[in-house]
């Protein structure tokens, strides 16, 4: 079988515009939430999210692009240009058609379909701009990448709600696994920050109006946030033949169902798809040392993923570190386990493991070492990520250290 | 006036149960009446909705609202307690 390795990262996101400011807060425990800058914020009940600031859209992108890229395309293009430049891959010849672009995004272009209601619904106004349509479409940051860098091999978007990322990179891990690709760019972006996006999550009343407090007894909810990861991922031999610097190597991906609830998570779906996950991956369950948590803030899901976890490792439970970095990022829904997974890389890489900060008071039913406020060195071979989504989607990737 | 705050809240519960109003009694829980979470948040919203009202309630810490949903009747005593602070 032939095995995936990564070779690039890029992000921008509400702790930093590029890899080593994000890294630096994962190691500094820093907090990325604050008040949110938007249009009509004060008719919102939620007002904090995770929200990318002192960003200019005019200094990256010129007025046509801009014109064709949302929010959340500018981000994966942001994030894209950080894992490819200077990465040694050359896209003009015969590796363009062995190199796609999966991508996941659960809104796709919202702050675009978000400003045209406002414009024929609110304004009254009759035309929209020519281009609404290829710029909020969920494929369209896939789309940009593959025409900005000439990669013809397998794009397409992946839409699972907070599982659109975990599933988007676990098409591009077997899309070379099996085969069908030599490379691949993936990870996820969202850019939901929006009155329309911030009320719609406000009305399931689940967010929290204070903060992200994950595995903690008082914790209140979720907070959203918005931003983007990108990964290059290429096949080990690919990689090796070229002498590129690896990141990490992907052994492992599985992909469950709950077939229960369009809201409410399962222990059973969850469990399983980490199984899976370490099933594919052939990792012993004492194998793995860190867990990036789905850890949403949520009462429901940080206990129902526990006892998955609980389940699923038995008493090595005890032993592992299990942490949410939405503590400090936010939730990025469609694109929160592209950017939870650098937290991933930096365990494998740095020997460091993300805290999951917020954490006051210690609740039973989280009972897990969730390496609480303060990040922590440890040697770390091998780590899982997991995201379980609304509609009971789960899906969790198993990484190991670079070979 | 019309109906009564009691007779609106019954009526909108009893459509979230898919009940008759006068299957509906004051002393029932939502649990009773097999309203799950899900229908719980749709109830307050129809609540506010009818009321013109801000219902303060989180769905991750439901007993640390001010907003009491242990029975009917709570929800009723409550639904007027905001009437009055937030209409009066």
């Amino acid at each position: 079988m032939r095995r995936v390795v990564i070779t690039g990262q890029g992000t921008i996101n509400a702790l930093g515009h590029d890899i080593a400011t994000t890294l630096e807060a994962f190691r500094e425990g820093r907090c990325g939430i604050g008040d949110l800058e938007l249009r009509d914020v004060d008719r919102l009940s939620v007002k904090i999210g995770g929200q990318v600031k002192g960003y200019d859209p005019e200094a990256l992108f010129n007025r046509q692009q801009i014109a064709l890229y949302d929010r959340f395309t500018q981000f994966t293009l942001i994030a894209t240009k950080q894992a490819l430049d200077g990465c040694g891959l050359d896209f003009s010849g015969a590796l363009a058609t062995r190199t796609g672009v999966v991508f996941g995004t659960a809104g796709g272009g919202v702050n675009t379909w978000d400003e045209n209601y406002r414009s024929v619904y609110e304004e009254g106004k009759n035309r929209v701009h020519p281009f609404v349509v290829p710029k909020l479409m969920n494929n369209a940051a896939a789309s940009h990448v593959s025409m900005e860098y000439n990669l013809k091999g397998p794009s397409f978007s992946v839409a699972t709600a907070c599982a659109s990322s975990n599933h988007a990179m676990g098409q591009a891990f077997n899309l070379i696994r099996c085969g069908m690709a030599d490379v691949m760019v993936t990870g996820g972006s969202e850019a939901m920050l929006s009155f329309g996006g911030v009320k719609a999550w406000e009305g399931l009343r689940v967010m929290s109006k204070d903060a992200c407090r994950p595995f903690s007894a008082n914790r209140n909810g979720m907070v959203q946030g918005e931003g983007a990861a990108v990964f290059l991922f290429e096949e080990y031999d690919h990689a090796r033949a070229r002498g590129a610097e690896i990141l990490a190597e992907v052994v492992g991906f599985a992909m469950t169902s709950d077939a229960a609830d369009i809201v409410m998570p399962s222990q059973q779906g969850a469990a399983r798809a980490i199984t899976g996950a370490l099933t594919d991956g052939n990792l012993n369950p004492e194998d793995v040392c860190y867990i990036n948590a789905h850890g949403t803030g949520t009462a429901a899901n940080d206990k129902v993923e526990c006892a998955a976890v609980a389940h699923a490792f038995g008493h090595h439970a005890d032993d592992l570190m299990i942490s949410s970095t939405k503590s400090m990022h936010g939730h990025l829904i469609g694109g929160t386990g592209a950017v939870e997974l650098l937290a991933c890389i930096m365990a494998l890489k740095d020997g460091i493991v993300a805290p999951t900060i917020g954490y006051e008071e210690p609740d039973p039913e989280c009972a897990l070492d969730v390496v609480p406020n303060v990040a922590r060195e440890a040697k770390v071979d091998a780590c899982l990520s997991n995201a379980f989504a609304f509609g009971g989607l789960n899906a969790v990737l198993a990484l190991r250290s670079a070979p | 006036m019309g109906e009564s705050v009691q007779d609106r809240i019954i009526a909108i519960i009893a459509e979230q149960a898919v009940l008759e109003p006068s299957d509906v009694s004051m002393d029932q829980t939502l649990d009773d009446l097999g309203i799950d979470s899900l229908g719980l948040v749709e109830s307050i919203f129809a609540i506010e909705e009818a009321f013109d009202i801000q219902v303060p309630f989180n769905a991750n810490e439901p007993q640390a609202s001010d907003f009491d949903i242990s029975s009917v009747a709570a929800i009723v005593k409550a639904v007027e307690g905001l009437v009055a602070e937030q209409k009066g």
